[in-house]
């Protein structure tokens, strides 16, 4: 069977990954970088390619809360979003996970004013971690694709039933064009059963939903929604497997590497970034560097054994992210370094911040992050947090 | 049964016996509010007209129909007095609970 | 089952002897509790509703007890508008027929905080009923001032002093506000006049899309009234013309009940512990207010 193949931007990859998951109910409100994959959306919807109920929402609030009144009835929903427009939805993103609404949404990643900017980095989603979602980052727009389709599937896992946020790097990944190849919807209905769950208000047997909980019944519910995000762990391998089966295509569950397994120095990344390193990595091992670089895919649920494991051999680590949390660290950086100290990992571990709001991490910037890491293995002194390639001298 | 009645519900000892998530039965009722009551409506038969404006205004629904004649169900009216006050006969009585 | 696809009209005799809204929690008395339960009697069974935080969402779903017969959901205090839409939406993208989506929302959840969602729904001509239950104030919160609630209020955040005596505002025009989105169909009501409340509610529910009731609904424990006077206050309150029973339909304004005369705004004030302390001055300045909104109305607006 021939494989059809598309020259697309990201946006449109998201767009006809949702469109193959036959989403019944599409709730979204337009902001940059995200717009053009509602659009689309919206064309599908009007030439009849997509059987869905498009809603125009006035607001991201109400692209939530619509999103949620629609699975509540047991509706396979969808919504997307970005910056400004993920920050207000947030009482409704607690609220989905919390009610156990599997909606699945695109973010595409993008700074947060102030001040303004339009450009790409990582600290909308970043900073919602703790709102119970399940957070996968991608690295190209055949991921893009592909992962809305597993993420239905994850999300509306009756072991899950928690929602899922596919995100993937505003401009770079949105706005750029590929080759990806477009799944047969036959294969895609087979991968991707029709959501069921009997958590919903039907007239065979009515619910209360969205209730209060006394002190005395709270922690068990909030208990029960840690654990499904736990249990999403096993449930996202198997899509990944299974994805793999099907379609050819196998992205490693939770964590990606290339080059890891000898290298002295690490770099550990996320998103659309990994590919840059990758190609940094290729030519300082041509020059006798062993370095190497894990790709964090999913956020929530956290690979921690994973990168206990893939980092064990390293003699240095630096967490490489589009994200800070003013007055300590990026938060990816927090998250790994717990990680590696439950394992005892003491070795020298750096923080990179830089690539916000739309800069550039060019493979120099890689390359002096991974001479640093050395030099810091070798024993030199180090600060944790390293704002790279700032514009300016500063008094540090 | 035209309304829910209280339920013998007995709190989950395992996490599986949670509801998934905050949703339940609707219409499931764990205790009742007879408790609330210091003063219960009481409907004076003879005097009554079946006019059924008691029915119409009872905040908790409490007032019902019972063939023919005007009931109501202890279990759950909290004794706030609408029925009595609007009564056009003055056929319900509010009396003093004992205690 | 459900009696709003007959044209009968629903009376106390013949509406459905299932309650829908039972064993809660609302204060004894209380005119919110009212309105919802009538209003889901004459929707009937196959009726989801939607509650955001306030009042009746916190009286009604307390785990494990369900006080709602039929599917029902608190939503976010802003997004029930929103979230009702996306249930009408969801379930007829899954092919579910004969069933009523209804939202049920305070004052503050309506007027204020909900208000953009709501202008959304009635703009995509979401097929849902939203009913506001005005008890003039955020109670649920402890009795805070909301954008309906009226001149001269004591509420917790505008307590009567020397300085101030309670609301500086008048009551946002909400009724007017929904009718201009052109809506095929709005109307105001009172518990008070609790057979014209059905009426409303059974011709609103005739409507394929958004429709809209403003249901004034006494609150004992924030207005400071008995709890047995909680339908006549909210008659009286019609009576002494501070409130008006209108409908909206096809782009005509029509007053649904036009006083000869109104009864005293001040016998209506005085007994309630919120207005306890209005000034003879304070209360000849709502009666003008009242004067002026009424010489509109009656001008601008079909009525008998
Ligand atoms: C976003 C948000 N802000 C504030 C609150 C707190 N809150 C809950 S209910 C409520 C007042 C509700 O007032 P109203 O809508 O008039 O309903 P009532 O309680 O009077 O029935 C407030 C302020 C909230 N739940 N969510
Ligand atoms: S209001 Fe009075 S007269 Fe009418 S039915 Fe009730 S008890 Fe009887
Ligand atoms: S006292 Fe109140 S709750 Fe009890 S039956 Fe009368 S109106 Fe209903
Ligand atoms: S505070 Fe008022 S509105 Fe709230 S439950 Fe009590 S009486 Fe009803
Ligand atoms: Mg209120």
């Amino acid at each position: 069977m021939s494989k059809k193949r598309e020259f697309i931007s990201g946006d449109e990859a998201v767009a006809i990954g949702v469109k193959l998951s036959r989403p019944h109910v599409i709730a979204a409100y337009p902001i940059t970088p995200q717009t053009i994959t509602v659009e689309r959306l919206s064309e599908m919807v009007e030439r009849g390619e997509l059987n869905a109920e498009y809603m125009h929402v006035e607001s991201e609030h109400s692209a939530i809360s619509a999103a949620m009144g629609a699975s509540a009835v047991g509706a396979r929903t969808f919504t997307a979003s970005s910056s400004q427009g993920l920050l207000y939805m947030t009482e409704g993103l607690h609220y989905a996970s919390g009610g156990r609404f599997p909606v699945v949404m695109m973010n595409a990643n993008r700074s947060v004013a102030l001040p303004w900017s339009i450009y790409g980095d990582q600290r909308d989603s970043l900073s919602l971690l703790d709102s119970g979602w399940i957070q996968v980052y991608v690295e190209d727009a055949q991921e893009a694709l592909d992962m809305m389709i597993q993420a239905f599937r994850i999300a509306e896992h009756p072991d899950v039933l928690t929602p899922m946020m596919v995100n993937l790097d505003g401009f770079i990944l949105t706005h750029t064009y590929e080759i990806v190849e477009i799944p047969e919807q036959s294969q895609v209905d087979a991968f991707l059963p029709p959501f069921q769950t009997p958590n919903k208000m039907c007239f065979d047997n009515p619910k209360n939903m969205g209730f209060s909980s006394q002190p005395n019944d709270n922690t068990e519910f909030k208990y029960q929604q840690n654990l499904a995000v736990l249990n999403a762990v096993k449930v996202l391998e198997q899509a990944d497997t299974d994805f793999a089966a099907m379609f050819g295509r196998k992205y490693n569950g939770m964590v990606d590497e290339y080059q890891s397994a000898d290298a002295e120095v690490l770099l550990v990344t996320l998103g659309s970034v990994t590919g840059t390193v990758r190609d940094v990595v290729d030519e300082m091992r041509a020059e006798g560097h062993k370095v190497g670089v894990i790709k964090i895919r999913y956020m929530r649920p956290f690979p921690e054994e994973q990168l206990q494991n893939l980092t064990a051999g390293a003699k240095a680590i630096g967490v490489l992210e589009k994200d800070i949390s003013f007055g300590y660290e990026g938060t990816v950086y927090t998250n790994v370094n717990s990680a590696l100290a439950k394992v005892g990992n003491t070795v020298p571990k750096l923080n990179f911040v830089g690539g916000l709001g739309g800069r550039d991490v060019s493979k120099a910037d890689i390359r002096n992050m991974f001479l640093k890491l050395q030099r810091v293995a070798a024993g030199e002194a180090y600060k944790t947090v390293d704002f790279f390639n700032l514009n300016v001298e500063t008094n540090e | 049964m035209s309304r829910p009645v209280k339920q013998n519900f007995i709190r989950p000892t395992h996490i599986e016996g949670f509801p998934v998530g905050p949703q339940f039965t609707a219409g499931h009722l764990a205790d009742t509010n007879a408790g609330w009551r210091t003063f219960r409506p009481v409907v004076n038969h003879d005097t009554c007209i079946y006019c059924l404006r008691c029915y119409l205004v009872c905040p908790d629904g409490t007032i019902f129909k019972d063939n023919g004649k005007i009931a109501v169900d202890y279990d759950y009216c909290k004794g706030c007095g609408v029925c009595a006050h609007e009564c056009p006969k003055n056929a319900i009585e509010m009396v003093k609970e004992q205690l | 089952m459900s009696s709003a696809n007959t044209l009968t009209r629903i009376t106390p005799k013949n509406i459905t002897d299932q309650e829908f809204f039972y064993g809660h929690k609302a204060c004894a008395g209380c005119g919110g509790s009212l309105a919802v339960r009538l209003a889901l009697k004459v929707l009937g069974e196959r009726t989801y509703a939607a509650f955001p935080a306030g009042c009746m969402a916190a009286v009604g779903f307390i785990y494990p007890q369900m006080a709602f017969t039929n599917n029902a959901i608190i939503t976010t205090f802003p997004g029930v508008a929103s979230m009702a839409s996306g249930i009408a939406v969801g379930a007829k993208a899954l092919g579910i027929q004969n069933f009523k989506t209804v939202a049920f929302a305070g004052d503050g959840g309506t007027a204020d905080i909900g208000l953009q969602a709501l202008s959304g729904m009635i703009d995509r001509g979401d097929d849902v009923l939203y009913i506001c239950y005005d008890n003039e104030a955020y109670m649920n919160t402890g009795i805070q001032k909301s954008g309906l609630t009226p001149f001269g209020t004591q509420t917790t955040t505008t307590p009567a002093g020397k300085n101030i005596h309670g609301s500086k505002t008048q009551k946002k025009n909400l009724f007017e506000i929904i009718a201009a989105h052109d809506i095929p169909y709005a109307a105001t009501a009172s518990i008070g006049y609790p057979q014209d409340y059905i009426d409303k509610v059974q011709k609103a529910a005739q409507v394929k899309g958004p429709a809209f009731i403003h249901v004034y609904a006494s609150c004992p424990t924030g207005w400071g009234t008995p709890t047995e006077t909680s339908v006549e206050i909210a008659k009286e309150a019609v009576d002494c013309g501070l409130f008006f029973l209108a409908e909206y339909e096809n782009g005509d304004y029509r007053l649904t009940r036009n006083p000869k005369q109104f009864a005293s705004v001040a016998d209506y004030l005085k007994k309630q512990g919120r207005f306890k302390h209005l000034s003879d001055a304070d209360i000849a300045s709502i009666e003008a207010h009242r004067d002026h909104k009424w010489e509109r109305m009656r001008r601008m607006w079909n009525h008998q």
